[in-house]
């Protein structure tokens, strides 16, 4: 439950005594003000590699980076969003988890959804509490974070893979984080099999991420309910193409989009017009000064007279999204929906060094 | 009047909001469904009565009786024989066989007069066989490619047999149909914009969601419908009058999802910040016995004025108000009325004539039916949620105000917010956020600032015909995002 209301009333006693459930750390640039010139010019180095991890906090574990030695000790009873110290000075922001950072956290067993694909997939599925979701393939667990988020605390995940090793740590993730009473893991290949006839007709909504969906199809077609919505997301315009084509025959509303997302940096310059660029004015050494938008700008406070200027990040990639929606003919009318992707690695996510805590 | 008890939500009921796509997305229509609701498509005006008891998704062809125009429900075989027809053209797609070289656009390639169609249709002629018979009576039409027959025939169905889909009013369909018709009204927030902003701003079932909604209620109903009765929506307002949130009301939820959506001033928010104990208690407990009355009466009288069959209901609570509501009535009328042209607005959409169905309409503000409901969304929040609300800080804030400064509400709002609470913001232009974003780190009140803009693009997927559709939406908005983290200056909490 932490995942869903990390900050409820229980959250919040709860972390009063002992830090409970997960906590991201979110290892920052270090500050001049807390530690030396040398390590200062350590951490500005640091910034470009300013990264999330999940820790597991226990009575006695140590967190070690190259910021210093954190005991969890320290951390427990302190509020999620409180800053620690390590033995050195240097410190990390612990978070509070939530499938958005999960997603940046988790260990990819292989290629993931991301953050734009996965709003827009859990928006067009319509799913909300009480709602009853089967997916397949389970694959590192990053959309079924959300699937679950949005179906709780009534409604159920059911996800599927076929390969066994990788269900049982997508099982695995989703005890740590909180998450096991809202999702079941099962193994199964869908793509051969079917998804299980126990479920014909139960599902508000289904959502695949098969090589071949189109095979899949036809039994995603009967475990829905009617007028429930079919998401397929697939990396390659041939597989989007094969799958409309059978989806034809079993739904209707095929709709078919790709989603990206952009994201900007920001940074504070001088327009110079003439004279003063030189040294002091961190403003006028832009190579230097390009931050991702999430690293600290506090070194550059002594700026005055900049403007705030914001440009897209030149490397952000996003990630092709096909999506097709429809309703089925069988029976009486359905409609469902699908989203076909293309899939490519975002590269200017901001990485962290997560750290995830258990009592 | 009770549309609290239990129903499928997969079929309609009497009083129920519901979206019409007409002709397959050529226009998008909230109606409410009663008996006497009329749709006007063309020049056809149907009775939406036969929509009342349909499982959404249905599809209705719109047929001429002897009585007149009327919605038909296509059976399942129906509509799939009609989709199988496409796809027989589909299946055999015949490249470069035939090309328009020879078609001259001279207005005589169709041998049938309007006199002799209306003639067709006053013998009772099915839209379906007009279609045919045009087609029969095109002397281009055979020299046309299977592509451009099936265009045609598109075209004639969506004039001579128009249909009509049922639909579900979701967050998701209901950004979409404004997006389309009415951009300016949701602030040109694009659907994949307000899907973001609720996952960044991660929305679940329990979150205490603080919202500031200038874009007509789309991110509070929204926000309602991730909640599905549980938690709360506190819709936060500056000055003293809340912002309109009609569209709160196309979603069909239920008193338990209309009970959680409150509409809260800020200055009731921030105030007594730093000594909330005492003063806050005195205060409140003072001011909540007038308060209340007066959310729910003002409520009640909005329904008054919408609806005939409220006067029960109103003068159940006119005895209720007691002499400190009443000496507060003069503001809330007040109130009502600077909120009234937007309240009325796309609430008569169930009377349905004409220019009513597209979407929205401005004028027509005739009375509603049956849209009372015992809970009406946005009731004044209650001291004790207020107080629960400043011990523990909202989980979430999410702001959609494009003509308020950003970095003020942000200022304000955020410590509101419970530490490592993330949030999100939502701007169609990109200065006002990065502003925020800059001052936000100099500050070190957040962390994992992220200013990103959605990209979305819809593809047509035929066989031989995929293509990205050559209309897409240039621009959906910027958001930015963070976690609100402990800082030294706001350390009140512990």
């Amino acid at each position: 439950m932490s995942f869903l209301s990390p900050h409820g009333n229980k959250s919040v006693e709860a972390t009063k005594q002992k830090v409970q459930g997960v906590a991201l750390g979110f290892k920052r640039l270090i500050t001049p003000r807390c530690c030396s010139r040398e390590k200062y010019t350590e951490a500005a180095y640091l910034v470009y590699n300013t990264r999330l991890k999940a820790v597991k906090v226990c009575d006695g574990s140590e967190l070690q980076n190259r910021f210093g030695v954190f005991k969890h000790s320290d951390w427990i009873g302190k509020p999620f969003g409180s800053r620690v110290l390590s033995n050195k000075g240097g410190f990390v922001y612990l978070l509070a988890p939530t499938p958005e950072l999960w997603t940046l956290v988790l260990s990819h067993r292989t290629q993931i959804l991301y953050i734009a694909d996965i709003s827009f997939v859990v928006s067009y599925l319509e799913i909300i509490p009480g709602c009853v979701v089967l997916e397949s393939g389970t694959g590192s667990g990053s959309l079924t974070t959300s699937l679950a988020r949005a179906v709780a605390p009534s409604g159920h995940v059911y996800t599927f893979d076929f390969h066994e090793q990788r269900a049982a740590s997508a099982r695995e993730d989703f005890g740590r984080i909180g998450l096991s009473s809202f999702v079941t893991v099962g193994i199964r290949d869908i793509q051969g099999e079917g998804f299980p006839d126990e479920f014909c007709g139960a599902a508000d909504s289904v959502f695949l991420d098969l090589p071949q969906p189109w095979l899949a199809i036809p039994s995603a077609g009967n475990v829905l309910k009617q007028d429930g919505i079919l998401c397929s997301f697939s990396p390659c315009i041939e597989q989007v193409q094969r799958s409309c084509e059978s989806l034809r025959t079993h739904f209707t509303d095929i709709r078919t989009f790709e989603v990206l997302l952009r994201t900007y940096e920001v940074r504070e310059g001088r327009m110079n017009c003439g004279g003063d660029n030189e040294g002091a004015s961190p403003g006028s050494r832009p190579s230097k000064r390009r931050l991702p938008s999430s690293s600290e700008g506090s070194n550059r406070k002594e700026t005055k007279g900049g403007s705030v200027m914001a440009r897209p990040c030149g490397e952000t990639r996003g990630l092709w999204c096909l999506m097709t929606k429809e309703r089925v003919k069988a029976g009486d009318i359905h409609q469902k929906e699908v989203v076909l992707g293309l899939g490519v690695n975002v590269k200017n996510m901001i990485l962290l060094d997560l750290v995830v805590v258990e009592i | 009047m009770s549309e609290s008890k239990p129903q499928n939500p997969r079929i309609t009921w009497e009083g129920c909001s519901v979206l019409l796509d007409i002709n397959d997305g050529d226009r998008l229509v909230f109606a409410r469904l009663s008996p006497s609701s009329t749709i006007k498509i063309g020049n056809k005006k149907c009775c939406l009565s036969p929509l009342i008891g349909c499982p959404f998704g249905s599809l209705f062809q719109v047929e001429t009786g002897l009585k007149g125009p009327y919605l038909l429900r296509l059976s399942a075989t129906e509509a799939a024989e009609s989709d199988h027809l496409k796809e027989k053209d589909d299946s055999q797609p015949s490249e470069g066989t035939k090309d328009n070289r020879s078609l001259i656009d001279n207005n005589k390639a169709q041998s049938l007069s309007s006199e002799d169609i209306d003639a067709m249709r006053r013998e009772g002629a099915t839209g379906d066989q007009i279609i045919e018979a045009l087609i029969a009576n095109s002397s281009t039409f055979e020299k046309k490619t299977l592509f451009s027959q099936e265009k045609y025939r598109l075209r004639k169905q969506k004039k001579y047999a128009p249909r009509v889909l049922l639909r579900r009013p979701f967050a998701r369909s209901i950004c979409e149909a404004y997006f389309k018709k009415h951009p300016a009204r949701i602030g040109f927030m694009r659907v994949d914009a307000l899907s973001l902003l609720l996952s960044l701003a991660n929305v679940s079932a329990y979150s205490d969601a603080l919202v500031v909604d200038m874009v007509g209620g789309v991110v509070t109903g929204s926000v309602a419908e991730r909640l599905g009765g549980t938690g709360h929506v506190c819709n936060t307002y500056f000055g003293v009058t809340p912002y309109p949130m009609d569209i709160v009301r196309i979603f069909n939820f239920n008193d338990q999802i209309c009970g959680r959506i409150m509409q809260t001033p800020v200055a009731d928010l921030c105030s007594n910040q730093e000594n909330k104990n005492e003063l806050f208690i005195s205060h409140e407990n003072a001011s909540s016995l007038e308060i209340q009355p007066d959310a729910d009466e003002r409520s009640l009288l909005t329904t008054c004025i919408l609806s005939d069959d409220a006067i029960l209901e109103v003068q159940s609570v006119q005895e209720e108000i007691s002499s400190d509501s009443l000496v507060k009535s003069g503001s809330i009328s007040e109130t009502f009325l600077s909120s009234g042209n937007g309240t009325l607005d796309h609430m008569d959409v169930d009377t349905c004539s004409t220019e009513s169905l597209d979407v929205i309409n401005e004028e027509n503000a005739s009375p509603v039916l049956k849209t009372c409901k015992s809970v009406k969304p946005g009731r004044r929040a209650s001291p004790e949620a207020i107080k629960l609300w400043k011990e523990n800080g909202f989980t979430s804030l999410i702001i959609a105000a494009p003509d308020l400064d950003t970095w003020k509400i942000v200022e304000e709002l955020l410590p509101l917010l419970s530490y490592s609470a993330p949030f999100a913001i939502y701007h169609q232009y990109l200065q006002p956020l990065a502003t925020c974003l800059h001052n936000l780190q100099t500050a070190k009140m957040a962390v994992g600032l992220q200013i990103s803009e959605p990209w979305l693009r819809e593809y047509q997927v035929l066989p031989c015909r995929t293509h990205p559709f050559m209309q897409m939406s240039a621009f959906g908005g910027y958001i930015l995002s963070g976690v609100r983290i402990c800082s030294n200056k706001t350390s009140h909490q512990s």
